[in-house]
C-alpha cells in the first residue's frame, strides 16, 4: 500500500525537484543565516575519521514515488491519510473483501463535492490571498477569489481545512480519474477566470497547484542541465 | 579496533545511526551519533507565499506539526508587521496546550518511559508501551490512548486537523473562533487531561523515585553533562511554551543572554560536520570547540530540562510545586542529569494542563475578535518552545509576500551536541572491555532517548521506526557478532 503523500505524490518535499542536491546543500549547509561554514564543508557518503570510517546514505538530486520505484497494490494519499480510509483498508484486508488492484481506499469523488459552502460559481475577476478577504465562513473560497484546491483534490479529509476557514491546499492528491493534480486545479481555475489578466495575477503557480504532487505530475522536476 | 553500528536505533522519531569504536582492550575510542538523512525545507520553501509556509513546514514533522505551524505564525505576525489580537493569542496558546498534552504522554508512554517503567535491563520484547501496559494494567493503556487523543482532539478543533494544524496559518490571528459548545468540550478534556497529568507524575514517582537504583542511574556520571541551557520565559522568567524571551544559563545556572526572536542570530552559529546531516548549533559568543561540555564549549541544551535549567520557574501551582521537588531531590540547580529530562517532561505535562484550564475559563477566548489586519510583507522571525526545545522560524518575504530566504533552527538540531557526547560519555561508562549486550547498548540509547529526539524536525526529514540490528567488526573490518531485535 502506498500510504499517504509521500508514497503517493511526493508531497511538499518534491517542490526539491525544482533544484538538485548540490543547490540543496548549498543552502542547507552553506549559506543559511546561522551557519558557520568557512571551510565550506558539507555531509559526505564516506568520510574517515581517526577511529574508521563512517558512512552515510546517498542524497538524490530527484524525489520520487513509490509506485514510481516499485509496484504497489493499493493506495491511500493524504497527508495525513484520513483515518476513515485506514479504516477501510484494515476491514477489507480482515474481511478478505478485496477491491481490486490498484484501488485507492479514499472516496470516489473530490473535495469539492464533500465541502459545504455555498457554491455560486461566480466569474473570478482578480486574485487575492487568503488574508486580504473578510471571509463570510460560508461561501465558495473560489467564488471570493481565493485560490482553492477543492476542485483537483481527492476527497476523505472531511474538508476539515474549509471548514476552519483555510482553502484546500491539496494534500489528498490528484481527484479521482485526474492525472495531474496542477494541471486539473489550473482547468477548473481557467473556466471560472475573466479574462487572462487574471491568471497573470497568480503568484507561485507550482508552489500553489502542485504543493503536494510534484513528483507525481506530468512535470516531475526542473529539467536538469 | 572494533566497530559497533546501532543502526537504525528505535523508539526515537526520525532515523538515527550510533557507531562505537572500540579499542584493542575492548574499550570505547570513540563514539558517533549519525543523522542519516536529510530533506532541504530551507530550499523548497523558497518561492513558496507566505501564508502556505506555516502550513508547508508543519510536514518537517507528524509528531510536533503544531510546533511548526505556530513558529511559522508567529513568523508571518513578524514578517508582516502586525500583533494578533488577545484572543487570536489565546486560541493559539490553547491549542500549543493541547499539543503538548499528546506529544508529552507519547514519550513517556511510549519512547521513553518504557526504559524506566519496564526496565533498562528488561528484554528489548518488554520494553516499549505494551510492557508498560503489563506493568502499569491494562486500565492505564486506555487512559494513554484516551488522553493522547484529547490532546489532538483539541489540537483539531482549533487548528482544524489534529495532525498538520492550518487555522494560524493568518499573519495577525487565527482563522475559527471557538463557540461554548467547544469551549465546554475542550473544558472537559482539560479537566480529564489534569487528572492523569497528576496520575503520571504519581506512576513516575511509584515506579522511578522510589527505586534507589533508578535515582543512582539518573544522577550517575555516564549520564552527566554540564552545558549552558535554552528555553523561552515570561516576564517573570517562568517557563513559557508560546511566548516571551529567549534565556541561555551557563552551566552555573546563571544567565548568560536573554533575547528577543528577531536577535536569534547575534546569539545562535550552526556548525557543519561531514559524518552526519544534522547541523550543531552552539552560542556564538562562546564559539564552537568541538564535541566537549563544560562553560567554554558554546554547546547548549534544549528541551524540558533545558526550559527548566533555563527558567525560575513555572507558572501554574501544581508544576511548581513538582519543579522545587525536583530540583531539591536531584542537588539544585542546574541539573546536568540527561535523564532528569524524563521528570521535567512530566512537570511540563502538567503545566500544559494547568494552563489550559486557565485559557479555557478567560472571558475572551470564545470572543469573535480574532484577526488583525497585516501590514506590508519584510521579513520576520518566530519563536515557539516545541516539545523538544526552541524552534525558530525565520521568514524573509518579497513585496508580494513571497518568501526569498527561508532559515529554520529546529529543536532537536539544538540538542544535536549534546546527544552526541551524552551518548560517548553512556557508552565509555557503560561498555567495558569488549562486553557489549543488548542491555548495555540500550542504555547507550537510553542516553539519547531522554532528549525524546525527533530527527525528522533536527534534519526535517520523515519519520520511522524499524529494527535494530547491531553489528561488532574487528580491526579488519571483519563482522564479529551481530545483534538484532
Amino acid at each position: 500500500v502506498a500510504f499517504g503523500s509521500c508514497a503517493n505524490d511526493g508531497c511538499v518535499k518534491s517542490l526539491a525537484n525544482l533544484w538538485d542536491k548540490d543547490t540543496v546543500f548549498e543552502r542547507a549547509y552553506l549559506e543559511t543565516q546561522s551557519t558557520m561554514n568557512p571551510e565550506s564543508v558539507t555531509p559526505k557518503t564516506h568520510v574517515k575519521v581517526k577511529e574508521g570510517e563512517l558512512e552515510l546514505p546517498e542524497f538524490y538530486d530527484t524525489v520520487k514515488t513509490l509506485p514510481q520505484t516499485v509496484e504497489v497494490d493499493y493506495t491511500i494519499s493524504g497527508c495525513p491519510p484520513p483515518v476513515p480510509a485506514i479504516l477501510e483498508m484494515f476491514t477489507a484486508f480482515i474481511s478478505g473483501n478485496l477491491p481490486p488492484k490498484g484501488s485507492s481506499f479514499l472516496p470516489d469523488k473530490s473535495v469539492c463535492d464533500e465541502c459545504e459552502r455555498e457554491k455560486k460559481h461566480t466569474e473570478i475577476t482578480e486574485i487575492k490571498r487568503i488574508y486580504e478577504i473578510e471571509d463570510d465562513g460560508e461561501t465558495c473560497f473560489l467564488d471570493q477569489c481565493v485560490i482553492c484546491m477543492g476542485p483537483a483534490t481527492r476527497a476523505g479529509c472531511g474538508c476539515q481545512c474549509p471548514n476552519v476557514n483555510i482553502p484546500c491546499t491539496g494534500c489528498g492528491g490528484p481527484g479521482p480519474r485526474v492525472v495531474d493534480q496542477g494541471a486539473a486545479a489550473i482547468s477548473a481555475l481557467a473556466s471560472l477566470a475573466s479574462d487572462s489578466n487574471v491568471i497573470k495575477q497568480i503568484v507561485d503557480p507550482v508552489g500553489t497547484f502542485y504543493k503536494y504532487s510534484l513528483a507525481n505530475s506530468i512535470l516531475r522536476r526542473k529539467v536538469k542541465k | 579496533m572494533r566497530e559497533i553500528v546501532i543502526d537504525p536505533i528505535t523508539r526515537l522519531e526520525g532515523h538515527g545511526k550510533i557507531t562505537i569504536f572500540l579499542n584493542d582492550d575492548g574499550n570505547v575510542e570513540n563514539a558517533y551519533f549519525q543523522v542519516p538523512e536529510l530533506r532541504g525545507f530551507e530550499k523548497f520553501c523558497e518561492g513558496r507565499r507566505a501564508e502556505d509556509l506555516p502550513i508547508i513546514t508543519t510536514r518537517i514533522c507528524g509528531v510536533c506539526p503544531v510546533a511548526h505551524h505556530m513558529a511559522g505564525a508567529k513568523a508571518l505576525d513578524a514578517a508582516f508587521d502586525v500583533e494578533p489580537t488577545e484572543t487570536a493569542k489565546k486560541l493559539r496558546e490553547l491549542e500549543y496546550c493541547g499539543y503538548y498534552v499528546y506529544d508529552h504522554i507519547l514519550h513517556f508512554y511510549f519512547l521513553g518511559g518504557p526504559d524506566f517503567v519496564v526496565g533498562p535491563d528488561a528484554p528489548a520484547a518488554k520494553r516499549n508501551i505494551l510492557g508498560v501496559i503489563e506493568k502499569a494494567g491494562l486500565d492505564v493503556a486506555g487512559e494513554v490512548i484516551k488522553h493522547r487523543a484529547y490532546g489532538q482532539k483539541i489540537t483539531g478543533i482549533i487548528g482544524g486537523r489534529p495532525t498538520h494544524p492550518v487555522s494560524a496559518a493568518m499573519p495577525g490571528g487565527i482563522a475559527k473562533s471557538i463557540n461554548e459548545e467547544e469551549r465546554q468540550e475542550i473544558e472537559d478534556m482539560f479537566r480529564s487531561c489534569h487528572e492523569f497529568a497528576k496520575f503520571t507524575l504519581k506512576l513516575f514517582d511509584d515506579i522511578v523515585l522510589k527505586n534507589a537504583d533508578y535515582v543512582t542511574l539518573i544522577t550517575s556520571d555516564p549520564y552527566n553533562l554540564p552545558t549552558y541551557y535554552m528555553g523561552t520565559v515570561d516576564n517573570n522568567n517562568k517557563v513559557n511554551f508560546y511566548d516571551g524571551k529567549v534565556r541561555v544559563v551557563d552551566p552555573e545556572g546563571k544567565e548568560f543572554v536573554k533575547f528577543g526572536p528577531s536577535e536569534y542570530l547575534d546569539v545562535i552559529e550552526e556548525h557543519v560536520e561531514p559524518w552526519t546531516y544534522v547541523k550543531m548549533p552552539y552560542l556564538k559568543n562562546v564559539g564552537w570547540r568541538g564535541l566537549t561540555a563544560g562553560p567554554d564549549s558554546g554547546i547548549y541544551r534544549v528541551g524540558p530540562l533545558g526550559r527548566l535549567n533555563a527558567s525560575e520557574g513555572m507558572a501554574t501551582p501544581i508544576a511548581q510545586a513538582e519543579y522545587e521537588r525536583m530540583y531539591k531531590t536531584l542537588g539544585g540547580k542546574p541539573v546536568h542529569a540527561t535523564l532528569a529530562f524524563h521528570w521535567a517532561r512530566l512537570i511540563e505535562l502538567m503545566y500544559a494542563t494547568e494552563r489550559g484550564l486557565e485559557l479555557i475559563s478567560d472571558d475572551e477566548i470564545t470572543s469573535k475578535d480574532i484577526r488583525n489586519k497585516p501590514g506590508k510583507p519584510g521579513e520576520g522571525v518566530g519563536i515557539v518552545e516545541a516539545a523538544r526545545g526552541t524552534l525558530i522560524h525565520h521568514y524573509q518575504l518579497d513585496e508580494n509576500a513571497l518568501a526569498k530566504k527561508v532559515n529554520l533552527v529546529v529543536a532537536t538540531t539544538h540538542n544535536a551536541p549534546g546527544v552526541c557526547m551524552s551518548i560517548k560519555n553512556a557508552a565509555q561508562g557503560i561498555i567495558k572491555n569488549g562486553e557489549v549486550n543488548d542491555g548495555l547498548l540500550n542504555k547507550v540509547e537510553m542516553a539519547f532517548r531522554a532528549y525524546d529526539p525527533c530527527w525528522a524536525c533536527a534534519t526535517h526529514f520523515a519519520i520511522g521506526e524499524m529494527p535494530l540490528e547491531v553489528n561488532i567488526l574487528d580491526s579488519n573490518e571483519k563482522l564479529v557478532k551481530t545483534i538484532r531485535r
